[in-house]
């Protein structure tokens, strides 16, 4: 499977046995690449570096930490006070998670732009969206854990949903609390899953890559490897080119943990966990607020839950939603239009989402969740079938070989972009 | 890269945006302070921690709590050790139980954490006229505006309740305090403690250096964690320099 001489006659004969080393050098080394990724292609490496980081610096906050009602918010303060580096362990950990969103959702909207999802990478993209969702049930249950007033209300807020479901609700919720409220059972199974999780999005991760590596990635064109000179390896080029975002991500992930470390938190949740006093104005962590936007914008309860749901199940019927043959963004001058303003519907969601449910917030909340679902539904549907796309370029390389062919032309792209 | 450095920055407004937007969520705006510790190179104001803890001392831990705070912390305010088992000392502490089995009273030690005024919510709320004193520890970390909320509250109490706001038999009227019908009387007033360094006394100044001791309390790791900081930026700094020529060298031929 891979060119790889290995010289050591050791290494050789384990290597015939199990081949980690020629699988490594196979998918870490070998991958051919398509040699126009921008830096948009660096947040799916930037994710997986921050789930790394997430399991390190948890691995040693559980070292320390006592899942109990009674104990776990102190068990938190003791941390930050006592432990050695226990404060920035915990930042680490606490600030990460933000950074895994957002490092994510940039992600996830490369890959609506340049149209990574369609054939032959639906899988691919289907395997992306459960590890999305795998990512918000973990960062979910972790905000529990320290049990300030958020971990609590936010928890007794959001499982409380499965009641909307007629008969089964309120068994589903009792089954999920461990009881009639949110109390240590609640917080011990959460621990427990919180820390199973993350290691079955890893594995994920591993599906994802193999999923990717199957049908090679997609590039700022849009267009399939065609000769060998459309590639390169993937090292020693994108390592590099990885090391680089990793060492620019760092630094933009520390200057939040060592200068603005609580800037992404609720500071209801440095008060202890109280069920006799429930806070005036319960939010979820900002990376929900698009999707809380959504539920709250139904007057009914079972429909706003269902809604939620049917705004990340949506997605994976997205690679027949779109029904425009060409990938890329570039070459679709409509949608790169509608994307910037989806991608504006987001966001605005995500303001809404930050509010009371009040005044104008709450039609602007509809039109907005409206709007959502329209863009997936009838817009991308219809656009491919009325958008004129611009002329593709023969190959990767034509567009930036001189006097690349007439196709060239509508490519205004720069594919290598040399930062 | 252009089109990226452009994006971050918009990304960066909207999330600025977004955090002023929830600041701004509650009631008046805060009178705003330039604290010592604030900014890049932000730190404690030795002398400042060391008079805030003498109002918290002499004023604050009659009725409130500490208790994430342990004594021996309190040589980072400025604290001698003989002067840290002295106020160890002034509180008394259920020891652990001894050979006989009875249970004694000691005094507190630098290792235990601030004793507490009473010996249980339920009576410090009976001796606060049914309202319970919040535990200061976290207060910094705990309240939207954090240090800026607490200097406020301290200055933001008025003797005549305006035209309107209704308070109830017992509360008193805060300008800044959610509801504005707050439970503890006005504290701070001028020449209320006197500082041993020959500072002033003005309630003003109380009312800074008590939040800048209480933000000591809810973030004593600060100056550490802003030191180390620096370090490690520049370490990246040139990390990160150096790997992106290293990229250059190494793409300088891809076409």
């Amino acid at each position: 499977m891979s060119g790889l001489k290995i010289n050591n006659k050791a290494l050789a004969w384990f290597d015939q046995r199990l081949p980690i080393i020629s699988m490594m050098h196979h998918s870490g080394v070998e991958y051919p690449t398509p040699k126009n990724l921008n830096y948009w292609w660096n947040f799916g490496s930037l994710a997986g570096f921050v789930l790394v980081v997430m399991i390190l610096t948890g691995i040693f906050l559980v070292m320390n930490y006592t899942a109990h009602t009674s104990l776990a918010f102190n068990s938190v303060e003791r941390i930050m006070r006592d432990v050695n580096y226990g404060w920035l362990i915990r930042y680490l950990h606490m600030n990460g998670a933000s950074m895994f969103f957002i490092l994510v959702y940039i992600h996830i909207f490369r890959n609506l732009y340049y149209g990574s999802y369609k054939a032959p990478r639906e899988v691919l993209w289907w395997v992306g969206i459960i590890i999305f969702l795998s990512m918000m049930a973990t960062a979910f249950m972790g905000y529990v854990l320290p049990w300030g007033q958020m971990s609590f209300w936010g928890a007794t807020v959001i499982t409380n949903l499965f009641s909307a479901f007629p008969i089964v609700g309120e068994p589903i919720v009792t089954w999920l609390w461990g009881g009639f409220a949110v109390d240590n059972p609640t917080l011990n199974r959460f621990f427990s899953l919180h820390y199973l999780l993350p290691f079955v999005i890893f594995a994920l991760v591993f599906v994802h890559v193999w999923a990717l590596h199957t049908v090679k990635s997609n590039n700022p064109l849009g267009i399939d490897i065609k000769t060998p000179q459309d590639s390169i390896p993937f090292h020693p080029y994108y390592t590099i080119k990885d090391l680089f975002g990793i060492g620019v991500f760092l630094m933009f992930f520390l200057a939040f943990v060592f200068w603005a470390p609580n800037f992404f938190g609720e500071p209801d949740n440095y008060i202890p966990a109280n069920p006799m006093v429930t806070p005036p104005h319960i939010v979820p962590e900002w990376y929900f607020l698009p999707f809380y936007a959504i539920l709250r914008a139904v007057p009914d309860k079972l429909g706003g839950v269902l809604l939620m749901f049917g705004a990340i199940i949506v997605l994976f019927f997205l690679p027949w939603l779109d029904t425009s043959k060409v990938r890329s963004a570039k070459f679709r001058p409509l949608y790169k239009q509608l994307f910037w303003v989806f991608f504006a519907d987001c966001i605005f969601l995500g303001y809404l989402g930050g509010k009371p449910a009040e005044g104008w917030y709450v039609p602007a909340s509809q039109a907005a969740t409206v709007y959502y679902f329209a863009h997936f539904l009838v817009i991308m549907p219809l656009l491919g079938k009325f958008e004129k796309p611009r002329a593709l370029p023969a190959s990767i390389s034509a567009p930036v070989l001189k006097g690349g062919g007439a196709a060239t032309a509508g490519a205004h792209a720069q594919p290598m972009e040399k930062a | 890269m252009r089109k990226l450095i452009i994006s971050a920055l918009v990304a960066a407004g909207l999330v600025a945006a977004s955090g002023a937007a929830q600041a701004a969520g509650g009631g008046a705006p805060l009178l705003t302070e330039k604290w010592s510790w604030e900014g890049l190179f932000g730190r404690y104001d030795q002398a400042q921690l060391r008079r805030g803890y003498t109002v918290f001392h002499d004023v604050c831990s009659n009725c409130h709590s500490l208790s994430l705070v342990a004594y021996r912390n309190l040589a980072a305010v400025g604290l001698t050790e003989e002067e840290i088992k002295t106020v160890a000392a002034e509180r008394e502490i259920a020891d652990a139980p001894n050979d006989e089995g009875m249970v004694l009273m000691r005094p507190g030690r630098a290792s235990d954490k601030y004793i507490s005024p009473f010996p249980n919510d339920k009576a410090a709320a009976a001796a606060n006229m049914g309202a319970l004193p919040p535990d200061l520890s976290l207060m910094a970390k705990a309240r939207l505006g954090g240090p800026n909320y607490i200097y406020s509250l301290m200055l933001g109490y008025k003797d005549e309740v305006p035209e309107g706001a209704e308070i109830p038999e017992g509360k008193f009227y805060n300008t800044y305090f959610p509801g504005h019908a707050i439970s503890m009387p006005p504290q701070v007033m001028d020449d209320l403690v006197s500082y041993a360094d020959g500072t002033a006394a003005t309630k003003e100044q109380i009312a800074k250096d008590i939040t800048a001791f209480l933000n000591w309390a809810a973030e004593p790791e600060l100056d550490e964690r802003k030191s180390l900081g620096l370090k490690v930026m520049i370490f990246l700094a040139v990390l990160t320099a150096l790997f992106y020529a290293l990229k250059r060298q190494i793409w300088k031929d891809v076409h």
